[in-house]
């Protein structure tokens, strides 16, 4: 079967059904967009008299990491659309067909891809007026690391749900996993003010090194060592992520 | 392969096993099932829960790895070539597989697409079996809104819009009403005559009897009778008289030492004795003067042909209609 043509079928459909339904790609928008209005505000004015701060303004800092939370969130969850299509046959029916494995996984992952980066320019553009600056390439590339988190979570994601097909396994598990990585991430204060440990702890966590990134992009240093290797690492993470994913929709269910 | 490559069989297994091992320890689900279906033919797989049937057919349809034996399946080696296998077969799930936000039409579109049609081809064949099914109505609705039998009928649809040489049916009819069960075989009958074979599972008596060419009867995971419906009745041989009657044990030797009764068995959970004879016409007078000499008078008595769940009885001693349930 032709790969590409399979991912595409799959993609046409997720996204199809996401949008019957699209007020969850609201609601993901939601808390960002809560913390830009309410929270941004009070950053700017801490940063301002902060020695330690980042050169940048403020919502230079902060925006990439609400982008981050955007990625990160709204790809840990994905899992849950899939079990619902596991109760309800679908996956089973799917598979068999001759439909390539990589394509049921790479199919959905990309539509979740697409989502997320609609819901990273949104939030960008609200932010503009509040004194977010941004190079127009460095945006592209942000919204590639974007992306490429995207397609280290969402595959994460679909692997737990299909070897733990609960939803009351699954909550638990991906709350744990993704909270410390958001904090750790340095999202909504930058990491220079933390203590060592705190910042050791910072590095090991690959999106520490994606909000690195996007910060530079957005600022337009395309030189900054922190956007090659935020991009290299993201990269390895999601063939590692969406290769593990695509064996676990491969095998044969238990 | 040791198995010998017979050109009209569809499917053939040798000593097909799974275990499943859980925490609470392991389940022998199936226990070497042996099967050779013929192209062409309606074959039923007929037991009560939890014999086994769904996890030979999830086997067969590449879904889950047998433990350990072999099947060629379509022609294909299931174990080294799941894939192909795929590319041939259709699967309808015992829970139904279709997603309650898509129409029905769109499901079945896109299932022709997963099997390669173009868009338009995939349109067209779901306009035909859309009608074939009677579903020309409720295309456009979403399956959530379905009826049971309306979203049975739209998943074996999806088994068959591809026409696949070889189609599986996992209790295609539990749950509709009687006058749905008989469209629903007609349709079934219609694949036949188009070429396919589908092999279909069922704890429906009628179903295996009226519907099917040959049966295999399964239970706690092992095949007890295999053939026609009519050779597996007749291998029961005579007639079958039920009696309901109080005192089963002194019936029981009392009848065991008549000549004409073959055989006479405690049907223990539905409390009816069964006497197998040879000329039921001929027995019953006989029976009722024993009966009436020994001052026993049963509550009813009946006369019948034997059905399958004789059969089954004959082989496992419980009742097929009482396992049911
Ligand atoms: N994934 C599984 N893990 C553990 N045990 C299983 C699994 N699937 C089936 N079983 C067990 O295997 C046995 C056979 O189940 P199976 O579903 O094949 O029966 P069945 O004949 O289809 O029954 P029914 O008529 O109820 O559908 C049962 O004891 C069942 O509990
Ligand atoms: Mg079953």
């Amino acid at each position: 079967m032709n790969v590409a043509r399979d991912t595409w079928l799959i993609f046409e459909r997720s996204m199809f059904l996401t949008l019957r339904n699209p007020v969850w790609i609201i609601v993901g928008l939601l808390q960002p967009f809560l913390y830009l209005v309410l929270f941004g505000p009070l950053l700017k004015s801490i940063a301002e008299s902060t020695p330690g701060f980042p050169p940048g303004g403020a919502f230079n800092i902060f925006v990439p990491g609400l982008l981050i939370q955007i990625a990160l969130f709204g790809a840990a969850f994905v899992g849950f659309g899939l079990i619902s299509e596991m109760r309800s046959g679908v996956v089973e029916r799917m598979r068999v067909t001759p439909l390539s494995r990589f394509a049921m996984l790479f199919g959905r992952a990309l539509r979740d891809v697409v989502i997320l980066d609609v819901q990273a320019l949104v939030l960008i553009v609200i932010a503009i007026p509040f004194g977010l600056r941004i190079d127009l390439a460095g945006l592209v590339v942000a919204l590639s690391l974007l992306s490429l988190i995207g397609l280290t979570m969402a595959p994460l994601s679909y692997t737990l749900a299909l070897i733990l097909k609960s939803e009351d396994a699954l909550a638990p598990l991906v709350t744990t996993i993704s909270l410390p990585l958001l904090l750790l991430s340095g999202i909504l204060l930058p990491l220079t003010l933390a203590p060592d440990w705190l910042q050791t702890l910072a590095r090991i966590n690959p999106l520490s090194h994606a909000v690195d990134a996007i910060r530079a992009l957005f600022n337009g240093h395309f030189g900054d060592p922190s956007v090659g290797f935020g991009v290299a690492l993201m990269t390895v993470l999601a063939i590692l992520a969406l290769a593990v994913a695509s064996r676990t929709f491969g095998r044969s269910a238990a | 392969m040791t198995i010998d490559p017979n050109a009209s069989s569809i499917i053939l297994t040798r000593d097909l096993r799974k275990t499943f091992k859980g925490r609470a320890g392991a389940v022998e689900a199936v226990k070497g099932v042996d099967l050779d279906v013929k192209a062409g033919e309606i074959f039923g797989f007929l037991g009560p829960n939890g014999a086994g049937k769904t996890t030979t057919l999830r086997m067969l349809a590449t879904l889950i790895p047998p433990t350990s034996g072999e099947a060629t399946v379509a022609g294909v080696d299931l174990l080294r070539d799941p894939a192909r296998v795929r590319q041939q077969i259709g699967y309808v799930a015992q829970g139904g597989g279709s997603d309650p936000l898509m129409t029905g039409r769109g499901e079945l579109v896109i299932q022709g697409r997963l099997f390669g049609m173009s868009r338009r081809q995939a349109e067209a064949r779901a306009t035909e079996v859309l009608a074939a099914l009677e579903l020309t109505d409720a295309a456009r609705r979403t399956t959530g809104t379905y009826s049971g039998g309306m979203r049975r009928r739209l998943d074996i649809g999806m088994g068959m819009v591809h026409k696949p040489k070889l189609l599986f049916l996992d209790e295609p009819t539990t749950g509709l009403d009687p006058q749905a069960r008989a469209n629903l075989w007609d349709e079934v009958r219609k694949l036949r005559e188009g070429g396919t074979t589908v092999f279909l599972t069922t704890h429906y008596l009628e179903e295996a009897d009226i519907l099917c060419d040959r049966v295999a009867i399964i239970d706690h995971g092992t095949i007890v009778a295999e053939g026609t419906p009519a050779e597996l009745k007749k291998a029961i041989a005579g007639d079958v008289i039920t009696l309901g009657i109080a005192d089963h044990e002194r019936v029981l030797t009392l009848v065991r030492a008549e000549p004409y009764v073959r055989e006479a068995n405690d049907g223990d959970e539905d409390g009816l004795v069964r006497l197998y004879v040879d000329e039921g016409d001929r027995a019953l007078p006989q029976l009722l003067r024993l009966l009436d000499g020994a001052g026993i008078s049963p509550q009813t008595i009946a006369l019948s042909r034997p059905s399958l769940d004789d059969v089954f009885l004959r082989k496992t001693g419980r009742s097929l209609r009482e396992t049911a349930a």
